[in-house]
């Protein structure tokens, strides 16, 4: 048993655990952030995408030893619980989801990317997802949603000056 | 907070067990490696380490994490070439603009690595040591005639990238050593340079790649002309035979035709999942002929 702290959605953490579990599951059985979906567990289908230090990473290829001294976000740190987010608001908008298994990875992986390049197109979009599967939309609503929520995150990047 | 997942909680645990070390330096992490009696491995951006893992295809005693090797994250871009520390992940080149010019086939091959988010985490390094024969990293060192530099118990030396691929999954690597840098040498201005790779979806590996560069002689002919194959044999390969064609040659219609059934003839792909032998050798062709008009058109 290993220990590994690191700050998950703005608290400090510490947990034992074996090296081999990855950061997925420690989120999830450890910490009960059960928003993170876990899908193939090798990398391939980006449900368990979270931020590493503001990047994008799949937390099924980490280990939660390696995440010491880092900080995580989750699909959950990304909600606030009074309303929901222009992403999480364009998402219902578009209806850019049915079953949900993989919208938290779509929310983390959309929420970095707009956050890195408020005007990217289409195409750029569309590429980035390429990294998230989803069995039932099709796709066209994410990426509609996704460039419907370009808006807020540029307001945001004017406010920060 | 604190919280801890026992021990015996083995629903969870999808990885074999092992140990796991995270040392402040190479010499150490050298040392620990060597410990390991063969049965240690460098942990990098574990981008192709830890689904090996998932899926129980290795079973490591110990995981020597490379995280905390700041001299393994630096790219050096001098006049002799471009060197990336082995620790330098794909976001860092696509991020650095000195390697637009200083090297723009690395970047237009990292730019076809894998996913937005493997690219945020996946190194240099890992993926040499890895040595995939579909992945780009491999093929731009193999094309480039790049060097790799490794540490190990009794010392440094400098692998030849012709020397470095030996299978499969396979290195020239020990079991005690780990990859320092890659040094990708000189990289004029001038020179013509194409990559073209196809995979049935954005991001996975390539059913077949092609990385070529030239430079023209005082008549505009062709002269130190580099064609390196990617996912059609067990490790990347340059196509002597193709080169020979365009070497000499103004690169017109004709001569590219040449040169992608030089390449084509030049391959022996075998059937997989994925494809045809006879698919793969016909589709490295046409990325050779793609990748030669691209770099004509520069």
């Amino acid at each position: 048993m290993m220990k590994s702290r690191f700050e998950v959605n703005g608290k400090s953490v510490e947990v034992e655990v074996e090296p081999r579990l990855t950061l997925a599951d420690c989120l999830r059985h450890a910490l009960r952030l059960t928003g993170t979906h876990v899908g193939c567990e090798h990398g391939v289908c980006g449900a368990c995408t979270v931020l590493l230090d503001g990047a994008a990473v799949r937390s099924c290829l980490m280990l939660a030893v390696q995440a010491d001294g880092s900080k995580i976000v989750t699909v959950e740190g990304l909600s606030n619980d009074a309303d929901l987010t222009p992403l999480q608001k364009s998402f219902r908008k578009h209806h850019a989801l049915q079953c949900g298994f993989c919208t938290p990875g779509m929310i983390t992986t959309a929420h970095a990317l707009l956050s890195e390049e408020p005007d990217c197109d289409a195409a750029r979009v569309r590429e980035v997802l390429s990294g998230n599967l989803c069995r039932c939309t099709g796709y066209i609503s994410i990426v509609e949603a996704v460039l419907d929520a370009r808006a807020a995150y540029k307001n945001r990047a004017t406010e920060r000056g | 907070m604190d919280c801890r997942v026992k021990p015996g909680n083995d629903n969870i645990m999808k990885m074999p067990p092992f140990d796991y070390a995270c040392p402040a330096t190479l010499s150490e992490a050298v040392a620990l490696l060597a410990s390991g009696k063969g049965e240690a491995k460098a942990l990098a951006g574990g981008q192709s380490l830890l689904p090996m893992l998932a899926f129980r295809l290795a079973q490591p005693s110990l995981l020597v994490d490379l995280r905390k090797l700041a001299d393994l994250r630096e790219i050096k871009i001098s006049p002799d070439g471009v060197r990336l520390g082995a620790m330098v992940r794909w976001r860092e080149i696509l991020d650095d603009a000195r390697l637009r010019s200083a090297h723009p086939l690395l970047r237009a091959a990292v730019v076809e690595v894998a996913h937005y988010q493997i690219r945020n985490r996946g190194t240099v390094g890992g993926s040499l040591a890895h040595a995939d024969p579909a992945a780009e990293m491999p093929g731009i060192a193999v094309t480039c005639e790049a060097e790799i530099s490794v540490a190990g118990k009794s010392g440094r030396r400098l692998i030849k990238a012709s020397d470095f691929f030996l299978g499969p999954l396979m290195t020239a690597l020990a079991a005690d050593e780990i990859i320092v840098d890659v040094r990708l040498p000189e990289w004029p201005p001038q020179r013509r340079w194409g990559f073209v790779e196809f995979a049935r979806r954005r991001g996975d590996f390539a059913l077949a790649a092609a990385a070529v560069f030239y430079d023209r002689d005082g008549n505009a002919k062709v002269c130190n002309c580099h064609v390196g194959a990617i996912g059609v044999a067990d490790r990347p390969l340059r196509l002597s035979s193709a080169e020979a064609v365009l070497n000499g040659s103004s690169v017109d219609d004709e001569r590219i035709a040449q040169a992608e059934a030089a390449a084509c003839a030049a391959v022996d792909p075998q059937d997989d999942i994925h494809a045809s032998g006879a698919y793969r050798r016909a589709l490295i062709g046409t990325m050779v002929e793609r990748a030669l008009k691209a770099a004509r058109a520069r």
